[in-house]
């Protein structure tokens, strides 16, 4: 009997149309927990470093997390992974909304995707009926309007439905699956499921999940509940109105966008707007956002409304959250109108919210800076706003300079060459970045963007304060509830960081205090990604309801594995540094981890030197970034160091065909 | 004064614009009537069920109420706000014409018994959004023989539409086995 997993995973071969039930084995579960963890262990054993992202042997792996679908509030994430067409390592985007659990309630842990489908596809799963259909007449539809067709043809409103538009039909490095509310967008995922000719996987379930310890599980989910509104009731006083509060940056119902405006960059990049929210932009601004939206809306058994239904005059609707609110605008330096209306363009060709803007204003800059021509860009308008959506057209049909743009800003750089990589500049392994350019060297969140793995900033932080106090009482008021801390030691340096002077940045917290900061945060999310828990109620807010404390007896209580702190720690390891080994297989080495040059104004060399080292250190990792034999072994791992030793990686060999350094390009794109 | 006696109602307010669609009533529904309860949770069990098309702005928490052998003559449909609802899209009713409301394996159908044995009916403890609350209120009904008035009433229209002899026979056959 398994409990919380189904133990079933879908293999699906999409060159031969082969589908099989495929039983998993429950030591997996205990050692590598779920989602992201046995995804990173299917990947290491099964794709080689050799593997493109567009071979027909990489894996697309959608995974429900360990936990999803039992009653845990929130826990409805589906975790995607693959190999990424843009930084050619391991790609694990995830997106909430509702298909992880049904994925559970048909039957199945896991949909694994491998091969090419000769046509295009969709795969429907309804419980125990497994069919890859015909879906050339849904070429070149619109993620939400395939989603629709397809339910309609189905006959079944409560399919779950993930799904590709047009760029990832046309293997934009940057496409999205998108799923209505929700998107699993980093890393181009949408890219290598357009390439595998699916276009949607659908799913529908109606069987019962069971969990280990009835009674006590739920006691757990009604404590979690009590603490979800404890927080609610009890906002973190002092701090930015997103950081407050639980749930995803509730970017769909705070008007107030001062801060994001005037702080993050716009066009590409490039320009802060200091004086930008005046009072005239709010109330436009504000008008614009009531009357678009319709109802701040959920995903799967959660209460946070992170979500908005959204619906421009003379637009279909569509769903949105988070912070794809401002890209399109500030890309464009345009007004929320126009993001919202893009943003729907966007959303049915299935494009990444954060990479497509930072892409579009790329091109723009090269246009302006003579590196581009005129002639690059036939038949565009004049107009500012009409040139972004001319744009976009270019880019999703790969037409003209769009099909060197559809690869992203780094590889387009190669490929424009003449000075083009210089405005390539917010990428860290070659995937573009939040538009923020800062002044003082922050040692923590140097740590993460050098050394996360998800490649994305907001998939990492959170857990400890971004800012110090300025009074030691707010200080003591902060840390006398902070129940999520692993050690008394995280209180105690939170007592002590100053905002000026010789507790402050960049030298407090200390080099060990930032290794280990990073590393509970990091750690949470890792946890989360295995479990399927959105990061909204987990690693990513200030004191959520899940954490170090109650996650081993979630895992106790729902899957029936003997869980306590320490061994939940050391599986997180584990497949954390799984994840580690199979970039470190594909060429990842220490000097693809740094953040963009621009990034801080003020830099410490020496600082971020022994940072970085340190870290490494901690991790198990020699000075190159490389787990060592003796971390590997001592995680069960050894299969891993066996591989490292043949392969020569310890002795500075480079890997293979170092997959991730390799400077070819994967699709036939034309040359400028 | 005629007798009286009292009776609680327990009513579940359903605010449909507070709705965030996430279905952690369906969820805790399944969780709570899973036999032994909280062993297991299926949706598709859920006594509740939020009928919800997001696009659409639809979102109605829908609770089971009673079992029917026939469907209905014809079918309802409702346009409130320029929203159309599915066919039947209000109608509690576990019914031969679909399949909500009903054991996805076994077909039988489901009611809601408001968690009997509970405090308050755990949808509406779970719906931290507020589109769920119950309210109680105490009710007073006529006793048991004023309400004999209305079965004279029911019987007089019976005789009235068959015949008294027709009827007796009738009751003679029904109570006869």
């Amino acid at each position: 009997m398994r409990y919380a997993e189904t133990g079933y995973v879908l293999e699906v071969d999409l060159t031969k149309g082969n589908i099989e039930r495929v039983a998993t084995d429950p030591k997996e579960t205990e050692l590598y927990l779920g989602g992201l963890g046995t995804n990173a262990k299917l990947l290491w054993d099964r794709v080689p470093a050799e593997v493109d992202a567009f071979s027909p042997e990489n894996l697309l792996i959608f995974a429900a997390g360990l936990l999803c679908g039992t009653p845990a509030t929130g826990c409805n994430r589906t975790i995607v992974s693959t190999i990424s067409p843009q930084t050619k390592l391991m790609a694990f985007s995830m997106m909430g909304g509702f298909w992880a659990p049904e994925l559970k309630y048909a039957g199945y842990d896991k949909v694994v995707l491998r091969g090419k489908s000769p046509k295009l596809v969709y795969l429907y799963i309804n419980n125990d009926k497994v069919e890859i259909r015909d879906a050339s007449h849904l070429k070149g539809k619109g993620a939400i309007e395939t989603a629709e067709l397809i339910k309609k043809e189905l006959n079944e409103p409560r399919a779950q439905v993930a799904a590709i538009g047009l760029a990832g039909e046309n293997r934009v490095f940057y496409a999205s699956i998108e799923q209505g509310r929700s998107s699993a967008s980093r890393g181009g995922i949408g890219a290598v499921m357009g390439d595998k000719g699916v276009k949607a996987v659908v799913v529908r379930g109606t069987k019962d999940l069971c969990v280990a310890k009835p009674e006590e599980f739920n006691d757990l989910c009604t404590e979690v509940l009590d603490y979800i509104k404890h927080r609610e009731d009890n906002p973190i006083p002092d701090v930015m109105p997103i950081l407050a509060g639980l749930g995803s940056p509730q970017e769909m119902k705070v008007h107030d966008e001062k801060w994001h405006t005037e702080n993050f960059n716009w066009g590409n990049a490039r320009t802060r707007r200091k004086d930008f929210w005046t009072d005239e932009v709010s109330h436009a601004w504000e008008e614009t956002m009531d009357k678009a939206r319709t109802r701040l809306i959920s995903c799967f058994n959660c209460p946070m409304k992170c979500g908005a239904t959204i619906s421009m005059e003379g637009l279909p609707t569509y769903m949105m959250k988070c912070f794809t609110k401002l890209t399109y605008t500030m890309a464009a330096f345009s007004d929320l109108d126009f993001g919202l209306r893009m943003a729907q363009k966007a959303t049915e060709y299935g494009l990444d919210g954060f990479s497509t803007p930072q892409v579009m204003a790329f091109a723009m800059e090269l246009l302006e800076k003579g590196i581009l021509k005129q002639s690059d860009f036939p038949g565009m308008p004049e107009e500012n706003d009409a040139k972004f959506f001319y744009l976009l057209d270019m880019i999703v049909n790969r037409q003209g300079i769009g099909d060197i743009l559809a690869e992203g800003t780094y590889w387009a750089a190669k490929k424009i060459g003449n000075g083009a990589e210089e405005f390539a500049h917010n990428n860290i392994k070659k995937h573009e970045q939040l538009p923020l350019k800062l002044s003082m060297l922050n040692p923590i969140y140097y740590l993460m963007y050098c050394t996360g793995e998800k490649i994305n900033i907001t998939q990492i932080e959170g857990q400890f304060p971004q800012a110090p106090y300025p009074k030691v009482e707010q200080r003591e008021e902060f840390v006398k509830d902070w129940i999520q801390v692993p050690d008394d030691k995280f209180k105690d340096i939170f007592l002590q960081w100053e905002p000026r002077g010789e507790k402050s940045m960049p030298h407090f917290p200390t080099v060990d205090m930032c290794c280990d900061i990073v590393d509970w945060q990091e750690m949470m999310h890792y946890i989360d990604d295995a479990l399927g828990q959105c990061a909204g109620l987990s690693s990513f807010p200030l004191k959520p309801p899940y954490h170090i404390h109650n996650y081993p007896k979630f895992i106790s209580a729902g899957a029936g594995i003997e869980m306590d702190k320490e061994k939940l720690m050391k599986a997180a390891k584990r497949y954390r540094t799984l994840v580690r080994a199979f970039n470190i297989r594909r060429g990842m080495r220490r000097v693809d981890e740094q953040p963009p040059a621009n990034h801080w104004k003020n830099r410490f060399p020496e600082l971020e030197k022994e940072l970085l080292d340190s870290y490494y250190k901690l991790k198990g990792w020699n000075d190159d970034g490389i787990p060592t034999k003796e971390t590997l072994e001592e995680l069960g791992l050894g299969y891993v160091a066996r591989e490292f030793e043949k392969t020569g990686v310890y002795d500075g060999k480079p890997a293979v065909t170092a997959a991730a350094t390799q400077e070819t390009l994967l699709s036939g794109g034309v040359q400028p | 004064m005629s007798e009286t006696k009292k009776r609680t109602i327990k009513t579940i307010n359903i605010d449909a614009d507070k709705c965030n669609g996430c279905r952690a009533c369906e969820v805790i529904c399944s969780s709570f009537h899973a036999m032994p309860p909280y062993s297991s949770n299926n949706p598709a069990r859920s006594r509740v069920r939020v009928v919800r098309d997001p696009l659409r702005d639809i979102y109605i928490p829908l609770y089971a109420g009673d079992y029917t052998e026939s469907e209905c003559m014809g079918r309802d449909k409702f346009i409130i706000d320029g929203k159309e609802y599915d066919e039947c899209g209000f109608c509690r009713t576990s019914c031969p014409s679909r399949d909500l409301f009903r054991e996805p394996d076994s077909g039988l159908p489901l009611k809601c018994d408001l968690c009997d044995g509970e405090p308050e009916p755990l949808c509406v403890k779970w719906c931290l959004v507020g589109a769920l609350s119950v309210t109680e209120r105490e009710i007073e009904e006529p006793a048991e023989d004023l309400k004999n008035q209305e079965l004279e009433i029911g019987l007089q229209s019976l005789m009235k539409r068959f015949g008294t002899e027709k009827l007796l026979d009738t009751v003679g056959q029904i109570t006869k086995g």
